[in-house]
């Protein structure tokens, strides 16, 4: 019996194991199904495209793209010493000084101000969050008559009060304040959303606490809402960053550019050297330099961000 | 608890002089489109009477009706491919548990950091070669894959409790019913979330739209702003802004209506 058994047994494991290991490749092959759709778009709009850039990246092309000598790092060289990309990575990093940051202080005292709990507080919240629904193009066309040398409201208003007027878009001094200006206003709305979300989400019983213990309206602030801020506004202070650096419509729209280069931002600068100059190597290695950066700040996020957030 | 009112009156006056100066810009242009020229040259801030003929040139002279049906088309066809492919990919991550499947969400997210603009030129020549420049397909079939939408929905899906599941497998059911007729009816407010921000996102879209398309006959309408603004050199500025007007008002309805639950999903998505 006990001789017959072991082997029966054995053909009983094998059998088991066979079934559990076709459970294993059929549930594979489901959860691959399920996955089939985004792999395979993230394959052809993703991943094919960042190898194919970093591939150009090392070569002169033809007017239509395809690859004809290759160069080596030659691009990256040209780039690196060409006046024109090391003026466009200025004015961008600069940008990115004036927007981001002014972006998110106007859009953190407004999600302040909205998050009392005040009559009619819902009709100033959707007033703050608005320019979101505005698209670049829209934006760009308002601020476009707001900056209009003679009939625009800000010279309008610098004549009223005496002043000579600016030439807002015109001049090489004022163009990228007046093009950040105009982005710090499109991306309050998105800012401001996010960060009242962060207010609201922060427990009342905190607030509750302090009062009885007589703090302060601005001690409160600094010791209660802006530590349990943190996360979020971590979270908005990345994707604030991220997005100036792919800043594009309005550029394209207000100033395309100029004057003088002073407006030509990482993004313009590879569409135009692409598009316009037909120089599709080095654009490309534009573009290369464009997503390491978003890469460094990416990874810089997660780093932080592991250790700063709280997972539930 | 009430406030002071000293407090009251301060917050109120921070609050309207806040709102006005922020949607000063979007009151000023939509005052232009019902005003005269005249009233624009002279500096009008309230038209002297209304008249919609701003409006009525706008559509006579462009076919904005033709973009604005192009962008509905471009940003609904967006919109469900997200959410399609989106919840499709969250529910093989959170139910079906597979070898490499940790791989492939890390993959996912890795695609965070990639962006858009920096692939711009394969991506153009993919379209060119597949003949889809000019094509409702070139505009909208590269924005399908998501992976913040299929974040967030992970997340959501994740509250589903596992018993359901396993319930679901005893009484027989297989993946796609239970995905279809339990996990998505749950998920409907993450859902909505996602749709809306896709719409918003897939409609003011700009430098994709302006090189996939070169003719009228498939440009969106933020492009056909770009071409109103850049043609009426005449300083006819009532009749930019009444296009401009009419770009908004879609998303700006869209967003005063879901603005709470926007709210509420993207700080959802950010903070987990």
């Amino acid at each position: 019996m006990n001789q017959l058994a072991i082997p029966h047994d054995h053909l009983e494991t094998l059998e088991l194991k066979n079934t559990l290991k076709k459970q294993k490749i059929l549930r594979w092959l489901k959860g691959m199904l399920f996955l089939a759709p985004s792999i395979i778009l993230f394959s052809i709009f993703l991943f094919y495209p960042l190898a194919r850039s970093i591939y150009l990246s090392f070569f002169l092309t033809n007017n239509t793209g395809v690859p004809t000598v290759f160069v080596g790092f030659e691009n990256y060289i040209n780039i690196f010493t060409s006046p024109i990309f090391r003026n466009s990575l200025q004015s961008t990093f600069l940008f990115v000084l004036y927007t981001v940051p002014g972006a998110i202080i106007i859009s953190l005292f407004l999600a302040i101000i909205a998050n009392e709990k005040l009559k009619g507080i819902g009709f100033f919240r959707t007033m703050f969050s608005s320019t979101m629904g505005i698209s670049v193009a829209a934006a760009s066309v308002f601020w476009m008559f707001l900056f209009h040398p003679t009939m625009g409201w800000l010279n309008q208003i610098l004549s009223y009060v005496g002043v000579d007027a600016i030439g807002w878009l015109t001049d090489p001094k004022w163009a990228l304040l007046s093009v950040s200006i105009s982005t710090i206003w499109m991306n309050i709305g998105f800012t401001f959303l996010i960060l009242l979300g962060g207010l609201q989400s922060i427990d009342r019983y905190l607030y509750e606490s302090a009062d009885i213990d007589g703090a302060g309206y601005f001690y409160q602030l600094r010791r209660i809402t802006l530590p349990m801020l943190s996360p979020t506004l971590f979270f908005v202070i990345t994707v604030a960053l991220i997005n100036a650096f792919q800043t594009f419509g309005q550029i394209d729209m207000l100033t395309r550019g100029g004057p003088q280069n002073q407006t030509n931002l990482l993004v313009y600068s590879i569409y135009r050297e692409a598009f316009m100059n037909y120089q599709y190597g080095p654009a490309s290695a534009q573009a290369i330099v464009l997503f390491i950066i978003i890469l460094i700040i990416t990874l810089i996020q997660f780093k932080l961000g592991e250790r700063k957030v709280h997972y539930q | 608890m009430t406030m002071s009112l000293r407090r009251k009156v301060i917050l109120y006056c921070l609050l309207v002089v806040s709102a006005l100066f922020l949607f000063a810009p979007t009151i000023i242009a939509f005052s232009m489109s019902f005003m005269t020229n005249q009233d624009i040259m002279t500096g009008k801030i309230i038209p002297t009477s209304i008249s919609f003929e701003n409006y009525f040139h706008v559509f006579q002279r462009f076919p904005l009706l033709k973009y604005m049906f192009n962008s509905f088309v471009v940003s609904i066809a967006i919109m469900l491919g997200q959410l399609a492919l989106a919840s499709l990919a969250a529910y093989a991550f959170v139910f079906i548990e597979f070898k490499g499947r940790d791989v492939l969400f890390f993959l996912f997210i890795a695609t965070m950091m990639v962006p858009f603009e920096a692939l711009i030129i394969p991506n153009f020549q993919t379209i060119r070669d597949l003949g889809w420049i000019d094509s409702y397909q070139g505009l909208s079939i590269p924005f399908f894959a998501m992976a913040f939408g299929t974040f967030l929905l992970r997340q959501n899906f994740k509250q589903i409790p596992k018993e359901l599941k396993e319930a679901s497998e005893i009484a027989g059911m297989g993946d796609l019913k239970f995905y279809l007729t339990v996990v998505l009816p749950v998920a409907r407010t993450s859902l909505v979330t996602l749709g809306v921000y896709g719409f918003l996102t897939s409609w003011n879209m700009y430098l994709w739209p302006l090189l996939a398309t070169t003719d009228n006959e498939y440009r969106t309408v933020q492009i056909g702003l770009r071409q109103l603004q850049s043609q009426e050199q005449l300083n006819e500025w009532g009749v930019i802004m009444a296009g401009a007007i009419i770009v908004v008002i879609p998303t700006l309805i869209l967003l005063f209506v879901g603005q709470k639950k926007l709210q509420q999903g993207l700080a959802e998505g950010a903070l987990k």
